[in-house]
């Protein structure tokens, strides 16, 4: 026990470096995938094209790959962060809204297109349609996908930890390291980090799943 | 080394690595009359750790295969290096030739489980001795002093001399590794970067984004001479990081028949042979003093 008495300041920062991780970037993706999956709806063919060149880009690409580009690419072009957490938040979010914007057009798709022609017979725009009616109606079946985003968002902070970002995963290589003889408990540690944070967040989507999600 | 994750690929190296990892192998071709003598009719007392081994046949070795002088894989596969020579030398002893060694690879973080649970007889792996790490593990050796140095870009335009100019500058090594630890404890006005890999320092000195490297000498020596003159060693050691060999805790009959075997190496001259046809062949160094074994 001296072992997490010892290292509990490493072990805090880490912790709440992976939080503000994930709760940055989730709150980015979120927003930025809306966007994205509104361009990807809209009646106009260039902003579809464009979301859906984005969406497809960042979908296939890999993760690391994404934090290299941004920490070593553009650098070639004379640009870079303020900060490497600044960048890594960047990555995740650019990475993740991408996913975001899958899920809200599978809820998209899921609303019965009556609903957006019943809106339009009402003389609402694109834009009233999309924020009053559909979109509503999407997010609630969206919960439980988001769910799968956020979580494995939360996992996916630990590619950080290879850009220069002391977030949980670069606490157990720290740890790991100076601990040789307490390794198990290192581990433990640092599992529990995690899991702090994604078990809670699967209660909480169940919850707010019963709450709003409907039965058609 | 002790870094917790070695690179996988030393990117900034490639060309060179790949250039070294070829003359290293047709070296090896020219002088493999060089190898270490196997022992004949090799005699142990029964029951004992050298007497399983010479029985089975293979020696069972734990080595990094990422880093070069050391131990790094050639294109086939094989590592070369100067710890993979040290493995040779008591294979040798052992009264096994070098193809009856077994390497596998280790990283920073299985070294120690690797020897608990048999998976290697001995692990010669950039294996620096501590304190924390001897209560898992028994080292023989030291076989090799290495030391915590700075890699700074060339010409150092910081006029950075030592480990206390580097307060206020930002400096980067590798997250779990010994020498990031000592900055942080030891000098904590420097600011420290770490990533993953030491290849990616190597990237962010090449960028400016950081002023300097920090971490053994052997291991920067390795970045120094992939750089193409972008980068310099400051060449000011200022710890001491014994390199040992690792094996089972309290196999001390084991332990005592290596260092043995390396005081012999010492002083007939295989050792700095080793040296030379390793990293000293990257350094363009001559063998150091070997350093003492410790009995402890």
């Amino acid at each position: 026990m001296s072992f997490l008495a010892e290292n509990w300041p490493v072990l805090r920062d880490a912790f709440l470096t992976t939080l503000s991780l994930a709760l940055l970037s989730g709150l980015f993706s979120l927003l930025l995938g809306t966007v994205l999956v509104a361009m990807r709806v809209s009646p106009v063919a260039p902003l579809r094209g464009l979301a859906t060149f984005y969406v497809e880009v960042f979908r296939n690409t890999p993760l690391t790959v994404v934090f290299f580009f941004l920490v070593f690419g553009i650098v070639q072009i004379d640009l870079s962060f303020p900060s490497r957490f600044i960048a890594a938040v960047s990555a995740l979010s650019l990475y993740t809204s991408a996913f975001v914007a899958e899920a809200l057009r599978s809820g998209i798709n899921a609303v019965p297109p009556g609903q957006a022609e019943a809106a339009r017979a009402l003389g609402l725009d694109f834009g009233q349609t999309l924020r009053q009616v559909v979109l509503p109606q999407a997010f609630r079946t969206v919960v439980p996908p988001l769910g799968n985003v956020w979580i494995a968002l939360a996992k996916n902070t630990s590619i950080a930890a290879g850009f220069a970002v002391s977030d949980l995963t670069a606490a157990l290589t720290r740890l790991s390291n100076a601990n040789a003889d307490e390794l198990a408990l290192v581990f433990a540690a640092i599992v529990v980090g995690y899991l702090v944070i994604t078990l809670p967040s699967a209660a909480l989507f169940r919850l707010l799943e019963r709450r709003v999600a409907i039965v058609r | 080394m002790r870094s917790t994750r070695k690179l996988a690929a030393f990117a900034a190296l490639g060309l060179t690595l790949a250039a070294c990892s070829s003359e290293a192998g047709e070296q090896a071709a020219e002088e493999s009359a060089s190898a270490p003598t196997v022992a004949e009719d090799v005699e142990f007392p029964e029951g004992s750790t050298m007497a399983e081994i010479a029985e089975a046949g293979t020696l069972r070795v734990g080595t990094k295969i990422d880093q070069p002088g050391f131990g790094l894989a050639n294109t086939e596969g094989t590592p070369e290096g100067f710890d993979v020579e040290i493995a040779k030398i008591i294979a040798a002893e052992l009264g096994l030739s070098e193809d009856q060694i077994e390497f596998t690879e280790t990283v920073s973080a299985n070294r120690e489980p690797f020897i608990q649970q048999d998976r290697v007889d001995i692990v010669v792996a950039t294996y620096t001795i501590n304190d924390a790490r001897k209560q898992v593990v028994d080292f023989a050796g030291p076989y090799y002093e290495a030391g915590q140095d700075i890699m700074v870009a060339a010409g150092n335009p910081e006029g950075i001399e030592g480990p206390e100019d580097l307060a206020g500058k930002t400096v980067c090594s590798v997250e779990g590794s010994t020498p990031a630890q000592n900055i942080r404890d030891n000098y904590p006005e420097a600011q420290l970067t770490t990533y993953d890999v030491y290849s990616k320092c190597a990237d962010d000195l090449r960028n400016g984004n950081v002023q300097a490297v920090t971490t053994d000498n052997v291991i920067l020596t390795g970045l120094v001479a992939g750089s193409e003159g972008a980068f310099e060693l400051v060449g000011n050691p200022f710890t001491e990081e014994p390199y040992g060999i690792g094996l089972q805790l309290g196999d001390t009959e084991f332990r005592n028949f290596i260092n043995d075997v390396l005081e012999e190496s010492f002083e007939n001259g295989s050792w700095a042979d080793a040296w030379d046809r390793t990293a000293g062949a990257i350094t363009g160094e001559p063998a150091p003093e070997p350093p003492t074994v410790d009995r402890y």
